[in-house]
């Protein structure tokens, strides 16, 4: 059997394969916060209960309305992308002229709200979400075997990411887009309605957090407190990344999540805090981030 | 212009006699029959409170871990106490100075970046504190520290007398209330408010605002210490949710409720939160966090200045309505 440094070549590979799961939904989670920090000025806490609600959408109208993973992975966006723009009109207008802090603190609520709701309905033990027929068992590529469903989540993530990125750096829409969070005031002058951007981007970015949740829901233990723990590593993604580039979180998410699966295999014990060590290397090195810009 | 002041020095006199009746209604609260271990719990909530309004009230900073900091002083008290077979004083001196300690090495990095990366920062570094809390052997794990007795203050008060205690628990945080009263009113307090109101000014003035940012995060997180290994001898315990990121977002909406900037905010704020959980626990199970949250929402919304906030400002609103 190969080896690698005293740890088996399968184990290797399977560790590294899961910390590219889990940077594959650091990157796609960092990105959402990023677009909406861009343009609305929000950290927004409430990422992470989104995503878990986007998870919930879709085990819910499993076992209630007998819909199927691929129904669910376009209909879990939607409610939640819906339920983003009430958020959006009904509480986050208010904000806008204010210190970005009660921005963090209004979506704290909310996402307490939302955790609250969803333990009373749902218990605190964790559903489990069948993996879809098409995507079952694992192909033998010779050197390991690859789960179907784990490289479904890498290629899924990064498409969409890729994608995303395309939207808002490469189309017009984008330019639009990215004028609006340098100067909002002239965008609307050019007879753009700048306010229906800023809840279609909140909406959008509350949508790519409900997918996440999808995707994850066969891997995971679907808990109402699945968001709020991965908020918190995911903040420290954004920090090591700095929220200015798309690109930049997309590629920090993906290397953070290797760089865990990696400590995994090497030193397990410290797996859960490898993240926010790197956050303070990078701080202490380069405190705008790996591809933030320096003020 | 005289009558201003005379109605300004009024105004104070009022808030002196005000404090005056809270103190002698604290001091005679067990006598009345309120529940001494809830009043303790909610003084030490209090003290972490005012310790949370030093940096965000006064110096704009929004720590998103402070919990991390009560809760570590928490576990040493615990430990050193309970384990160690320290005396209660020296465990609460311990506990605190180590709080102190980890706000100096978090707060060295966390200040590298400000507004919201600072609560972000803030929030993360808090996180590892608690898995590290969740994985070294003494804190024990999920079941937290048990058992750990209130011991004999200076060798002869037993503090397992709740009344003695309460009194403890009080005089600390009548230090700990006019300490933060001097601190702000401090040629030192009027940087950290200048550093608030306007970052880059005080830079353009001379002043070494990452230093004065950093005193003020120690000073605040060794408070925030003090509070967690006085709450451990209270209750007789330390467990993870003392450093859970739920408990940062509690003393944040203590502060905010209660009017951040003000120096009887948090304590309001305080006593509301912990009444209001313990009124709720066994009444709504799992929807005190909604309540919670909701509460969040409507001060964010629209009630920022908090109640002390808006008490005073109907006050100045009626006070030059008179004197029109």
């Amino acid at each position: 059997m190969i080896e690698i440094f005293g740890i088996p070549l399968q184990a290797f590979l399977g560790q590294l394969l899961l910390g590219l799961v889990n940077g594959s939904f650091y990157a796609m989670l960092s990105l959402g916060l990023a677009v909406i920090f861009g343009l609305l000025g929000i950290v927004n806490f409430a990422h992470g209960a989104l995503y878990m609600m986007g998870a919930y959408v879709a085990w819910l109208s499993l076992e209630k309305l007998g819909l199927n993973y691929w129904v669910a992975l376009v209909a879990s966006p939607v409610v939640v992308g819906a339920l983003g723009v009430v958020i959006e009109r009904l509480f986050l207008k208010r904000l806008y002229k204010l210190d970005p802090l009660y921005g963090l603190l209004l979506t704290f609520g909310l996402a307490l709200i939302a955790e609250g709701v969803f333990r009373d309905q749902f218990g605190v033990s964790g559903q489990q979400y069948p993996v879809p027929e098409l995507l079952q068992g694992a192909t033998n590529l010779g050197f390991m075997v690859l789960p179907n469903y784990r490289a479904w989540v890498v290629f899924a993530c990064l498409s969409i990411c890729i994608g995303t990125w395309f939207l808002i750096e490469k189309t017009s829409l984008g330019a639009t887009l990215r004028a609006s969070t340098e100067n909002p005031a002239l965008v609307q002058a050019f007879g753009i309605n700048v306010p229906l951007m800023v809840t279609m981007t909140y909406a959008g970015g509350a949508g790519l957090a409900a997918l996440a949740g999808v995707l994850a829901a066969p891997v995971i233990q679907i808990t109402p407190l699945m968001g709020s723990n991965l908020i918190i590593v995911v903040f420290a993604v954004v920090v090591i990344g700095g929220m200015g580039s798309i690109m930049g979180s997309i590629l920090t998410g993906v290397i953070l999540g290797l760089l865990e699966g990696l400590t995994k295999v090497f030193y397990p014990e410290a797996s859960s805090i490898v993240v926010f060590v790197i956050m303070v290397l990078v701080l202490m090195i380069r405190p705008a981030g790996l591809f933030g810009k320096e003020k | 212009m005289s009558s201003a002041v005379s109605s300004s020095v009024t105004a104070s006199r009022q808030g002196q006699v005000l404090w005056l009746v809270v103190l002698a209604f604290l001091l005679i609260a067990p006598v009345i029959g309120l529940y001494p271990v809830f009043l303790m719990n909610a003084l030490c909530f209090a003290i972490f409170a005012c310790a949370f309004n030093l940096l965000l009230g006064y110096t704009g900073l929004l720590s998103f871990g402070h919990a991390a900091f009560m809760g570590s002083a928490a576990y040493i008290t615990g430990w050193l106490v309970r384990s160690a077979n320290w005396s209660p004083e020296a465990g609460v001196l311990a506990g605190t100075l180590f709080a102190g300690g980890l706000g100096l090495l978090v707060g060295l990095v966390a200040i590298r970046r400000q507004g919201i990366y600072f609560a972000m920062v803030t929030l993360a570094m808090a996180q590892m504190i608690y898995f590290i809390c969740l994985q070294v052997p003494f804190t024990g794990g999920e079941d937290g520290l048990q058992g750990v007795p209130r011991g004999k203050l200076l060798g002869f008060i037993a503090l397992d007398n709740d009344t003695a205690m309460y009194f403890l628990v009080l005089a600390i945080f009548v230090a700990v209330f006019l300490g933060v009263m001097r601190i702000v009113h401090s040629p030192y307090g009027q940087v950290l408010k200048a550093i608030r109101e306007n970052e880059p000014r005080a830079v353009s003035l001379g002043y070494d605002v990452d230093r004065y940012k950093l005193l003020a995060f120690v000073l605040s997180t060794t408070i925030a210490g003090l509070a967690g290994s006085v709450k451990t001898l209270v209750l007789g315990f330390a467990t993870l949710s003392d450093v859970h990121w739920s408990l940062s977002g509690e003393v944040v909406l203590m502060t905010l409720l209660g009017g951040m900037g003000t120096f009887a905010g948090p304590v309001v704020g305080a006593f509301t939160i912990i009444g209001l959980q313990n009124f709720l626990a066994d009444r709504v199970g799992s929807w005190v966090t909604v309540i919670i949250g909701a509460i969040f929402v409507f001060c964010v919304i629209a009630f920022r200045k908090g109640i002390v906030g808006e008490l005073l400002a109907w006050q100045q609103r009626r006070r030059t309505a008179q004197s029109h």
